[in-house]
């Protein structure tokens, strides 16, 4: 039925005589404005202010001239640009080749990929970053101590190239599960008719299987790029040092060199906005074509897989390399510094000295301790808002014909296109202009979670809510129920899988979050991601090796432990 | 007693505005079963939504028993109307069992019954779908014949005074759909429950039916008995609709259409005077192919193209002229393709009714057709 895309959307369940329903999505509308739109409206109005703070706003234009004509601003653009542009590449060329062995290829063992794919998703980019200092280092580093012993030079990490591969290494993951999600639903009978006229298996690949995976490509592409260009781990970890500057870590100094520039910092940022916007902007251009080229549909196949015969096990070697680069090495250069006294390469004397001295350190340390409970009662609360949140919008939005249905979700989804430091920004102006007491509490923070995960929040409940079909519901009502009975007994059970599935991813990405709170902490506030980034400034690394190990084996375990309850994949994107 | 007056429901999508249902009237008696029949997209389902109140028509008015559900500035939502539905797809929740299913409708309602009344109703309304002893039974475990009769268990479940099924039989496999077919006939004729019933099969809707409406781009072009429907169709679109039929113009004279190289006698509607132009309906069930001719009257010489053995008969297809028709012959009739043979019209099984232009879309289509 060529309708079917309409019908979905223009369901009717309204509840027609009691106009409730108008009241609470301008309600909706309000409180998603306050959380997305105003704040970036005082950002953008602070890049345009010589004063400090909004109310004494002097207009000047000298913070975007300084932004757009500085000639260090060139260089900025084209680091930021490089950067994510090579991290992309990176990512997308590691993640579709091992999602292509993984889904159509008989490589051996390939269940096990799957979940080695997914631990770089689980681990934090800043313990990713950290670990992959351990070993690129120029003098101390793992892998560079040997080059230098044997040829004489190294490979420093505090370069572009040093930094895309760190950054690619830790995307690859999310291109891989993008891209095998892409290889899932395609139909296989384009390929097997590529074959029944006689393609062998590389020409089908290169004039089939590829063509028409091409726009998914794009789109994944962009989104990585986008999702680089917003990082803050990498950029401030190894280029800072490296004095590699991209955008987010210029907004970073802006704000901690003294006195901070809140003008410039604001510029810069909206910037970064501009940038990222755009990204997105592109991409459901690119998304809006592949939905025409209609050939990856929703439904999961099960297509043959190729056979590589010899190469069967330098496919397997080739996924091994992956496996030690991204998720052993790192973590076996962390569990040894942790359990060192001083940081040093290596040696039999230091096997001899093992101390478990590190990890009495860090859960004695009140700081450590500190922010082990916020981070906790973060996670909590953000996970448990959002998904309240979008369980209702995501509602609206599908099920009723409410006007001003598509304003709300729209505003959901405006947060996706702000950087996590840009959202920083924007509420260091907002709550230091506005003081209403939340400025250095864990409230502004958990302000600052919500707005961010709420993307993610309302596409999973929209995906999930699209997924009953409606007449589930009507049967609710046409038995008799009313709808708020109709939204406990039979919706919210039904959305059960899609909810849970948000608030656990909810909840993971809220423990690693760093960069929407690294402007925005205080001592009183400060959270597991901000501590690591704090010891490091402080030279603290082998306490920070044993405060990584824990994290790593607590997140690993709590998201298999909660797969188990029933939640599905912990998504990316 | 069930009232429809001028029903109107418009749809506002992307490309402007769709008019499903347009200026659609009709009356249900009480204990009735009434069937709206007519082709996808018609606004069968539209209507019957606007019935239980999933939709808000723009338009008209639907009483039952004489109280206003929607229009006259009223409109009674769906929870507070005395109905049972079953959908297309059935919609059994699929996180409840067997029995909380059925209770649901029970559990939700003003005056809830007590547990026992509860379970009594229940147990009730799953011995009349023939489901008892499933009660525990997770709901997705049935099978497709039995989340049906559980959708219709579940419907029935409050005695409601007005019974919707959307095309409660098209996802089911040939032979339940026959079996389903007798029972519910059977379950509403013993229970005297009105019925609105929705189909675009036009064989289901005459063998369940006291009264048929057939629409056609969200009106209903015609209503009436399932005998009259078939005897009297009242427009070309009709007559293809309900039950087969070959379509051959001709100029209307004294008792008959001039058609066929000949006259054909038949019976005319009311609205054909001489010399107009007409639209013959033949029936290939009434269609008798001879190898030799009879003598009788209407009995008109052809070419046979197509005979295929159908058990109780053969199924012709016939050239007269230019015009192709299906026909029947006698199972154990001789008859040889190409051969000349005289197709029997019998007067009593022919009607001309006025020709507005409508044909039945081709069986060879153009490319243009297909995709548009
Ligand atoms: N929710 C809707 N939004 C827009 N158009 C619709 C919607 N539901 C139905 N329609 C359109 O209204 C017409 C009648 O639909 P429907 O009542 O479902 O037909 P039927 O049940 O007879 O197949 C069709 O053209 C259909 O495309
Ligand atoms: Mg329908």
């Amino acid at each position: 039925m060529t309708s079917a895309g309409v019908t979905a959307r223009r369901v009717a369940l309204h509840a027609p005589t009691w106009r409730a329903d108008v009241v609470i999505v301008a309600a909706a509308i309000a409180v998603l404005a306050y959380l997305t739109l105003f704040p970036l409206a005082i950002l953008v109005l602070g890049a345009f202010s010589s004063g400090g703070s909004v109310f004494d706003f002097q207009f000047t234009t000298r913070w975007f001239a300084r932004v757009l004509t500085d000639q260090a601003s060139f260089e900025l653009l084209a680091n930021s640009l490089a950067y994510a542009g090579g991290s992309a590449v990176v990512a997308f060329a590691m993640g579709t080749a091992i999602a292509w062995a993984v889904e159509r290829s008989d490589v051996p063992l390939r269940n096990l990929w799957y979940g080695i794919a997914l631990v770089p998703l689980i681990v934090p980019g800043i313990i990713h970053t950290i670990a992959w200092l351990f070993l690129l280092s120029p003098e101390i580093g793992w892998i560079n101590a040997p080059l230098k012993g044997a040829f004489g030079f190294s490979l420093s990490a505090y370069t572009i190239p040093g930094m895309i591969w760190i950054e690619g290494l830790h995307s690859a993951p999310l291109a891989f599960v993008l891209m095998s999600a892409a290889f899932r639903t395609m139909d296989p009978s384009l390929e097997e008719a590529a074959a029944a006229s006689r393609a062998d298996p590389w020409k089908t690949l290169r004039r089939v299987t590829l063509p028409l995976l091409l726009p998914t490509a794009a789109s994944v592409v962009l989104i990585l790029f986008v999702r680089t260009l917003e990082s803050f781990e990498v950029p401030a970890i190894i280029g800072l040092p490296g004095r590699v500057f991209v955008y987010t870590s210029r907004i970073y100094l802006a704000l901690k060199q003294y006195p901070p520039n809140y003008g410039l910092m604001a510029a810069y940022a909206s910037v970064l906005l501009a940038i990222s916007v755009l990204g997105l902007l592109l991409h459901r251009r690119v998304t809006r074509h592949a939905e025409r080229f209609a050939t990856i549909t929703g439904k999961a196949y099960r297509p043959r897989r190729v056979e590589l015969g010899r190469f069967r096990f330098l496919a397997l070697a080739g996924l091994a390399v992956y496996g030690l680069l991204a998720v052993a090495l790192p973590f076996v250069v962390l569990l040894y510094s942790s359990l060192i006294r001083v940081y040093t390469l290596p040696s039999v004397e230091n096997f001899r000295e093992l101390t478990l001295k590190n990890y009495s350190f860090i859960l004695e340390d009140d700081l450590t301790r500190a922010a082990i409970v916020n981070s906790l009662k973060l996670a909590l609360v953000s996970a448990t808002v959002v998904v309240a949140i979008t369980s209702v919008v995501a509602w609206i939005t599908i099920r009723t014909r409410t006007p001003g249905r598509g304003l709300l979700d729209f505003l959901a989804f405006v947060p996706i296109a702000i950087p996590g430091i840009v959202l920083g920004v924007s509420l260091v102006w907002l709550y230091s202009t506005i003081q209403i007491g939340i400025y250095g509490t864990i409230w502004i923070l958990i302000i600052a979670y919500v707005t961010r995960y709420l993307p993610y929040g309302i596409r999973s409940m929209s995906g999930g809510l699209a997924q009953i079909h409606k007449e589930l519901e009507e049967a609710s009502t046409a038995a008799g129920a009313r709808w708020w009975p109709t939204f406990r007994r039979v919706t919210i059970p039904l959305l059960r899988p899609a909810l849970l599935a948000a608030w656990i991813y909810v909840f993971i990405v809220s423990l690693r979050e760093l960069s929407a709170g690294i402007l925005l902490y205080s001592t009183q506030s400060v959270v597991l991601a901000i501590r690591i980034f704090d010891m490091r400034e402080t030279g603290q690394y082998t306490a920070i090796a044993a405060l990584s190990v824990m994290m790593i084996v607590v997140l690993v375990a709590l998201v298999a432990v909660l797969q188990r309850l029933g939640g599905r994949t912990v998504q990316a994107t | 007693m069930l009232e429809v007056e001028r029903l109107r429901k418009t749809y506002t999508t992307d490309r402007g505005g769709v008019h499903a249902v347009e200026d659609v009237s009709f009356t249900v008696e009480d204990g009735r079963f009434y069937t709206l029949l007519g082709p996808s997209g018609c606004g069968k389902t539209t209507t019957l939504r606007c019935l239980a109140g999933l939709e808000r028509p723009e338009g008209g008015v639907i009483r039952l028993d004489g109280r206003v559900l929607s229009g006259e500035g009223r409109f009674v939502p769906t929870y507070s109307r005395d109905i049972g539905m079953v959908f297309q797809s059935y919609a059994i929740w699929p996180h409840m069992s067997v029995f909380q299913n059925v209770a649901f409708p029970l559990e939700v309602s003003q005056d809830r019954p007590s547990k026992e009344e509860i379970a009594r109703l229940v147990k009730e309304a799953l011995a009349l779908v023939g489901l008892e002893g499933l009660e525990r039974r997770p709901a997705p475990q049935l099978s497709g014949g039995q989340q049906q009769r559980l959708a219709l268990a579940r419907a029935l479940v409050r005695k409601p005074r007005l019974l919707l099924l959307d095309e409660p039989l098209s996802n089911l496999d040939a032979k339940l759909r026959q079996r389903m077919r007798i029972e519910l006939r059977e379950l509403q004729r013993r229970l005297g429950i009105t019925t609105v019933y929705v189909t675009h099969d036009q064989a289901e809707a005459l063998f369940l039916s006291h009264r048929v409406a057939v629409m056609q781009s969200g009106r209903i072009v015609q209503e009436g008995r399932p005998r009259e429907l078939y005897a009297s169709p009242a427009s070309p679109f009709v007559a293809d609709f309900v039950g087969d039929a070959t379509f051959v113009p001709g100029e209307v004279v004294d008792g008959g259409v001039r058609a066929l190289g000949g006259v054909v006698r038949c019976a005319l509607s009311e609205a054909l005077v001489p010399g107009a132009k007409a639209l013959l309906v033949l029936r290939p069930e009434r269609l008798l192919v001879h190898a030799g001719a009879t003598g009788g009257p209407n009995e008109f010489a052809g070419t046979l193209r197509v005979a295929a053995f159908l058990g109780d008969h053969l199924d012709c297809v016939v050239e007269i002229g230019d015009t192709v028709m299906r026909a029947r012959a006698h199972p154990a009739a001789e008859l040889r393709r190409d051969q000349k043979v005289w197709v029997e019209l019998p007067p009593d099984h022919c009607l001309a009714i006025p020709d507005d232009g409508w044909r039945p879309r081709a069986l060879t289509r153009t490319f243009e057709q297909d995709t548009e």
